[in-house]
This record gives structure tokens, sequence and C-alpha cells, in this order.
């Protein structure tokens, strides 16, 4: 019962955010604003949920920020490339959108690669892949800005303010990839697996499980996860350059732990890593209809609320009998 | 000397009166009185899950009772903020089964831990040296204080545990299974110890399995059954069947159900050529009979789980030696524990917490664990999954005060179980088990042994690995022993004699010129 209460706590959390927005503007419940702070909310919610894999799997993926810099630029690069071939937008956004995929999951497999095979910790591995893939798109876009060009952006921004039945797509693109994560995660022997072996990899070693292919593939996922994230955010700007997706890394673990996934892994929370993206931006937002928090304090607020999150989680699997 | 004692009266250290303890609605500890007195040797006997641990966690302070007393020095305490700390102060101190060092810390380190002592600013090694050093010497212990905790054997660090508590000031010393993790001569120097500091007047408790450990230590005996105390008793007054009965509630006829002759025309299941082992001095090979127990003795140390956690895909073996596996007349290959468990062979660590089980995790999940793919297609069978989850916890007879809580506040014996369950589930044709009773109580000892037997009478073919030589003898076919990584040599039923095996076991005797079994 108790355990039910508290793993509650992150929609507890959301609930009395939206409420305390309600009371200190009006503006806050108007539906602009809540369509804004859920599609605001997509990008490192989509991330946060590749990183629930890794981190309840028992790693660390701090490169996310900058794959999707460099993902980002490499989509605009090649858009712009094709273009001298093809007049077929469709057909260039497929391609950039394969490609993408494509990078996000090969950059995750070397993260999971030298985890697992050359036996690196992660936490070095993905410090230093961020390096690498944040100096790439600096020298990809030549200290500057790499800029989509303007026929290709024109239909390709569709994707990021197009909508569904009301909703903007990355909302629908958001909950699909949390449904399906949270499957994954939940209802699958591969999640399961997940799980065991940020357990305990000795166990899991014993139990039969293939511990390096598992953890890779929770690498691979979070690879997968950071180019959805990026083939939503690319249109919104059009455009990438070395200060693309800076620090988003945290943000996406901040989510994760805010949801109520534990940092030494064994147990991962989908829905409340959604939770835990939402109550993020919603911060934020709060804090721009405000006058009685400057906005500046933005990082300090969020940081309070991740301190918090740890010190209930301690509640939840504490030792006590 | 005991006799003595106990006529003089001496005096009381703790007493604890009417005390219960219940965990999540379930009483573990029904109103249990014990008296601990200066200089005697104090055992708890009982089943697993009899509350031996949580009683003396409560006199400890690491548990609170919900009801009763604790008396020390003539005065009841106050129990409501009751905890370690001022347990130890009172000089009433517990070493845990689990020890609680850091490994890379010098001994001496770890003996100062938490109350170093300083210099000015800076920390006094040298005093804590000298000290250590003191501490250990008043153990009979000729431990260097410099050594890193993580090069100590088991019984070395057991020690340091104990110099930890600062020998001098201890008045009642509780002891949980100290012997389960000790080789017979590890444990003669741990009896030494005992006996004195009973004779500096310590009140020592400890829990034991071991019958004949307890005759021969303790001066009194309190037995626990389902929370309840049994009774306490002088020790001249119960022999050990005494205490089986009283423990079980019972008689056990006998602990081991006769062993079944095999037919003459067997099958070999498994046969073993020229398996090389890391860091063993020779290849290995060896045959299993369809329906047999083939049993591996030896003493701690001489290559048997090694051996068949190579056969099993666990550990690699050196380069280019896998050497030749044939099961049912096929050659398989087992690079991982993944080919082994499809191929019908499943192997039950000996390390429960730190390989078999995820302690963190419920039952469930680390029930279907090893087998989770009978429960599952694209998505796992929650409901076909719980179905078998509940089933095996009544086969199994696993006693947990709810289903939900995590596999680590399992009492040894039924985690013992759960891990039977648990590869159980994937129904292996052979079923190799490494010390599947160390450490556990005679009651689950006793239904361990009947379901190996169960299963051998099913057609699974069983390799018992144990250094309990008559477990050994209660339950193999043959036993194939092993000395310093190699096979000295089997021995078949007819041949079996505890003094035949410990020759063979201690390097006395081998069958000459080959490590392959005869057949």
């Amino acid at each position: 019962m108790e355990r039910h209460l508290k793993s509650a706590g992150p929609f507890i959390a959301l609930l009395a955010l939206v409420l305390a927005g309600a009371l200190i503007n009006d503006a806050f419940l108007s539906a602009g604003n809540l369509v804004n702070i859920l599609a605001r909310s997509s990008f490192i919610g989509i991330i946060a949920i590749g990183a629930t894999f890794v981190i309840s799997g028992g790693g660390i993926d701090l490169s996310v920020g900058a794959m999707a810099a460099f993902i980002s630029g490499c989509m605009i690069l090649l858009m712009n490339f094709l273009l001298g071939f093809t007049d077929s937008v469709p057909l260039i956004i497929a391609g950039a959108l394969l490609a993408s995929l494509g990078i996000g999951a090969a950059a995750g497999l070397i993260n999971g690669l030298l985890t697992t095979k050359a036996r690196i910790e992660a936490f070095i591995v993905t410090l230093g892949t961020m390096g690498i893939y944040r100096s790439l798109v600096t020298w990809l876009a030549d200290g500057g800005a790499l800029t989509l060009n303007f026929t290709v952006g024109d239909l390709y921004s569709e994707v990021y303010y197009g909508r569904l039945l009301g909703l903007p797509y990355p909302v629908w693109i958001f909950l699909a990839t949390a449904t399906s994560g949270y499957v994954l995660l939940n209802h699958t022997v591969f999640g399961r697996h997940c799980l065991a072996v940020g357990s305990n990899d000795k166990v899991a070693r014993y139990s039969a499980i293939n511990v390096d292919r598992v953890r890779t593939t929770t690498f691979v996922l979070q690879g997968i996860c950071v180019s959805i994230a990026t083939i939503i955010y690319v249109p919104r700007l059009g455009s990438a350059s070395g200060q693309t997706g800076i620090l988003w890394e945290l943000e996406a673990i901040a989510a994760v732990i805010i949801g109520g996934t534990m940092l030494r892994g064994g147990h991962g929370r989908i829905w409340g890593t959604v939770a835990g993206a939402l109550i993020l931006t919603l911060i934020g937002n709060i804090l721009n209809l405000t006058d009685a928090v400057s906005n500046y304090l933005n990082g300090a607020v969020q940081g309070i609320i991740v301190i918090v999150a740890v010190l209930l989680q301690r509640g939840v699997w504490s030792s006590r009998p | 000397m005991s006799q003595s004692t106990v006529q003089l009266s001496p005096e009381m250290l703790l007493e604890g009166r009417s005390i219960s303890k219940s965990f999540g609605g379930i009483k573990v500890l029904h109103g249990i009185d014990i008296e601990l007195r200066a200089g005697e040797v104090h055992a708890l006997l009982g089943e697993n899950g009899a509350g031996k641990s949580t009683l003396c966690k409560i006199l400890c302070g690491f548990e609170r009772p919900d009801a009763g007393e604790l008396i020390s020095a003539g005065s009841a305490l106050c129990l409501r903020d009751w905890d370690p700390r001022k347990a130890e102060r009172r000089g009433i101190v517990m070493i845990h089964q689990e020890f609680n060092l850091a490994e890379q810390l010098s001994i001496a380190e770890n003996i100062f831990l938490g109350r170093e002592l300083r210099r000015g600013p800076f920390l006094d090694y040298r005093t804590m040296t000298r000290e250590a050093g003191a501490y250990l010497r008043s153990l009979n212990c000729e431990l260097d204080p410099g050594t890193r905790v993580s090069e100590l054997s088991v019984a070395d660090r057991q020690m340091v545990e104990i110099a930890r508590t600062r020998v001098g000031n201890v008045r009642v010393l509780v002891l949980d299974e100290p012997t389960a993790v000790l080789t017979g001569a590890e444990s003669e120097v741990l009896y030494e110890l005992i006996r004195k500091l009973a004779r500096e007047g310590v009140a020592v408790v400890f829990i034991s399995h071991k019958l004949d450990e307890i005759q021969r230590l303790a001066d009194r005996v309190s037995i626990l059954r389902d929370g309840n105390l049994v009774g306490n008793f002088a020790i001249g007054d119960l022999n050990r069947e005494d205490m089986v009965r009283h423990m079980v509630g019972r008689d056990i006829d006998s602990l081991f159900p006769p062993v079944r002759p095999l037919p003459d025309d067997f099958v070999k299941v498994l046969e073993v050529r020229e398996l090389q082992v890391r860091d063993a001095p020779e290849a290995v090979g060896f045959d299993l009979r369809q329906g047999e127990v083939l049993g591996f003795f030896g003493l701690v140390g001489s290559g048997r789980s090694s051996l068949l956690e190579t056969v099993t895909g666990l550990r690699e073996p050196p380069v280019g030696s896998r050497g030749r596996i044939t099961l049912n007349g096929r050659e398989v290959d087992i690079p991982d524990p993944r080919s082994a468990r499809d191929l019908g062979i499943s192997y039950l660590t000996k390390d429960r917490a730190g390989r078999g089980l995820l302690l963190d995790q419920n039952l469930r999940m680390n029930f279907s664990l090893y087998a989770l793919s009978r429960f599952a297609g694209a998505l796992i069978r929650a409901k076909e999954e719980a179905s078998a989850f509940k089933q095996a916890i009544d086969e199994f007879e696993i006693r947990c005060p709810s289903l939900e809580i995590s596999a680590g506040k399992l009492s040894g014996g039924n985690q013992q179980k759960l891990l039977l369950a648990k590869f159980l589930a994937a129904e292996p044709r052979v079923l190799i088990v490494d010390e599947p009773t160390r450490g556990i109580d005679i009651g689950t000892r006793s239904q361990i042994y009947l379901l190996l037997d169960s299963l051998a009478q099913s057609g699974t073919t069983i390799i018992l690995i144990s250094s309990d030589i008559t477990e050994i003898i209660g339950m193999c076919h043959r036993v194939a022993v092993m000395y310093r990584g190699s096979l000295a040599g089997t021995l078949d039923r007819e041949e079996f004699s505890e003094r035949e095996i410990m020759r063979y076991a201690t390097g006395l005797k081998s069958r000459t010129g080959n490590s392959q079994m005869k057949q």
C-alpha cells in the first residue's frame, strides 16, 4: 500500500505543480499554454525514456546532448546536400530520417560496446563521446551554425508545428515512444533482463542472461531515442550549432530520477520519467508566469526538485523491513 | 567448567523478557525469554525462519521489539530508541553473517573505521596500527594490521570483525552462524577464541545449525520453533536427537531418503573429456549416468565449482582447450550459460546472495528470471508467470510474510528453496547443485534431500557438490573426489566410507595415471 502511494509521488508532484500554475496565473490553464508545455517536454522526455533503460540497466549516458547536436548537424548537412540531386523534398526528408536513426543507433552501439567489451565505466565512455560529438558538430559548422535550406525547412517544419486531433505531432511521438518504452520495460523478456542486469549483473549472468548484449542494447535504445528527439527538434529551429542540446543529458537524467527510477539500477519507471520531464518544463513555464521568483532561478528550482525527489525515493526502497 | 559457573549463578549480563516482534503483520517472535550470564556460551538453535536472527538483532539494537523488555545490569532498558550504538555502549555487540568490512582498507583502518584516532588534524596511523595489533593478539591472531582486507581469507575477515568490537569492552558477544563459512580447522580456531572470551567473563551467544558444534561449545541451548521458545536447556540435559525433535517438532527418522539402486544397463547422459579448467594442473573428464546422483567432494578450494562452472559455460576455459562434452551421445558446444540452459543443464551456485538471487527484487521476478522464455512470447504472459510462481511457493514450501517482499528478506533456507524453484522452472535434465544445504537448518535440509531424490526418480540426473561428507554418503550413487584441481578418484557406493573418501580428498590416495574416471 505504502509502496503504491510512494510510487505515485511524481504524479502527485505533477498535479501539485499544475494546481500551483493555475492559481498563479489564469493563462496557465489555457489550451495554448498546456499544448506548449507538452510539446516542449517532448525532446527531453523522449531522450529521458532512453535514459530510463540505460539507468535501470545500471549504466549512465552523458553523451546524449552532444549526440543530439551531432545528429542535427548531420541531418541538416545531408538534406542540404541531397537537394543538389533531387527536387523531391519528401524523399530528402525521408533520407534524413533514416540517416538520423542510423547515426543514433550507431552512436549508441559505440557507447555500449566500449562499456561492455572494452570494460570501461559508462560514465567515462560517455564523457569521452560527449566531447567527441560536441566538437564534431562545432567543426562541421565551422564554429558557427548549420542552417537548413528553406525549401526543405518549409515542408519539414510541419513535423514540429503540424497537429493531429489538436495536439502537435511531437506530443504524439512522445506518447508513442513512452508507450512503447513502457511495454518494452515492463512486459518483455528484454525489459526484465534489463532490470536484472541493473540489479546485480553477476546474478544475471548466472541466470543465463547475456549481460553484455542487454547493456549494449540499452545504449542503442538510448541512441535511437536521441535520434527521434532530434527528428522533431530540427524542424523547430532549422539549424544546429555547437550550442545545440547543451545540458540535455543532465535534464534527461533529472527527469529519470524525479520519475522514481533509481540511479543505482534495477528499477525503472517509464511513466514516472514522463512525469519528470513534464515537471521540469512546468517549473520553467510557471516561473515565466509569475514575478514571485525570478526566471533566472529556473535551474535552482529544478535542482531542488531533483534532490527532494531522491530524498523521497529513499523511503520507497529503503532496507527497513 | 560450565557446571561450576551455573552453580555459582554468575552475573546476569542481559535478560530478555517476553520479547515479541512482527514484520508486516506476521508475528515472528512470540514472547521469548532469554538470560545471558557472564562466562556462559549460549547457543540458539532452530530452523530457518524460527526467529533466531531477529532475536539476536533485538538484543543488539538492530531491531526494536514490539513488546517485552530488555534488562541489563539490573535495570530495564528504554527500548523506544534502542539502537546498535546504545547496545555497543553497554558492551553488547553482534557479528553478522555477512561481514561489513571496507575491502580496500587495511585491517587497522577497518578496526578504527568511524572512530579514527587523530593527532591534531591528522590521522594517527602509528597508534591505530599498534592498538589494532594489540586487539588482534588478544584474539590469538597474528595478522599484520597493515594488511588489506581484500587479501584476507574468510576466517581472517571474521577475526577482524571480532577485533573491531574492541574486545576489552565487550560483555555480550552475539555471533550469527559464525562457522557456516569456515573450514574445519578455521572453526577450531574460532571455538578456542569463544572459550577464551567466556573464561574472561563474556556472555557469548551463537547461532548454529551444527549439532556437534553446539554440544562441544555451548553451556546452554535455547531452541526456537516458529517464533516460540521451545525451551532453554543445560547442554548436558540434551542429546542430538532431542535437539532435532525440539527444533522440528517431530522425529526425523532418517535425514536422507534411501538411495535407490541404478539399473545395470544405465545410459550415459553426459560425458566430459579433456576439459581444461583455468588454473587447474591438468585436464579433467567424467561421466554422468541417467538418473544418478553423482557427488563431487573435496576440500574447500579443490576446484569443484570451477570445474562445473566451466562445464556450464560460466567460466572461460583457457584459449583453445574447451574439451569435448557429449550430451546423450551428441557432442555439444557450451560457450555460455544460456547454451547450457537450452541443452537442459542447470548450475545452481553456492553463492545464493551474490550470484543466485536478486536480493533487492521481489520473489516473483527472481523465480521466473532463469526460465523466463517459458512464460513469454513477444510479451511476458503475466498471468501464467504469476500462477507458476504461486504454485512454486506452495510446492517448495517457501515461507514468507508476504509475496511482495524482496528476496533479501527471506531467511537462508527459504532463499535456497526459491533458488531451487528458479532453476527447476527450466526443467533441466541435468541439475548441478553446489552446496545446496550450507548454512541451512535440518528441516529444510531434509526437504531438499527429498526433493533431489524425487527429481532423480523422475529421471533428472543430479550432480551434488558438497563439503559435507555425511551428505555425500547419504545421497550419492557415486562420488568424484577432487584434490587441488584434479580428480583424485571416483568411488562407487559400495566403496563409500568417510575415511576412504577423505584419503582421496587430502591427496593421500589417487587413482594413478589418469584423471579420467573409469567407465
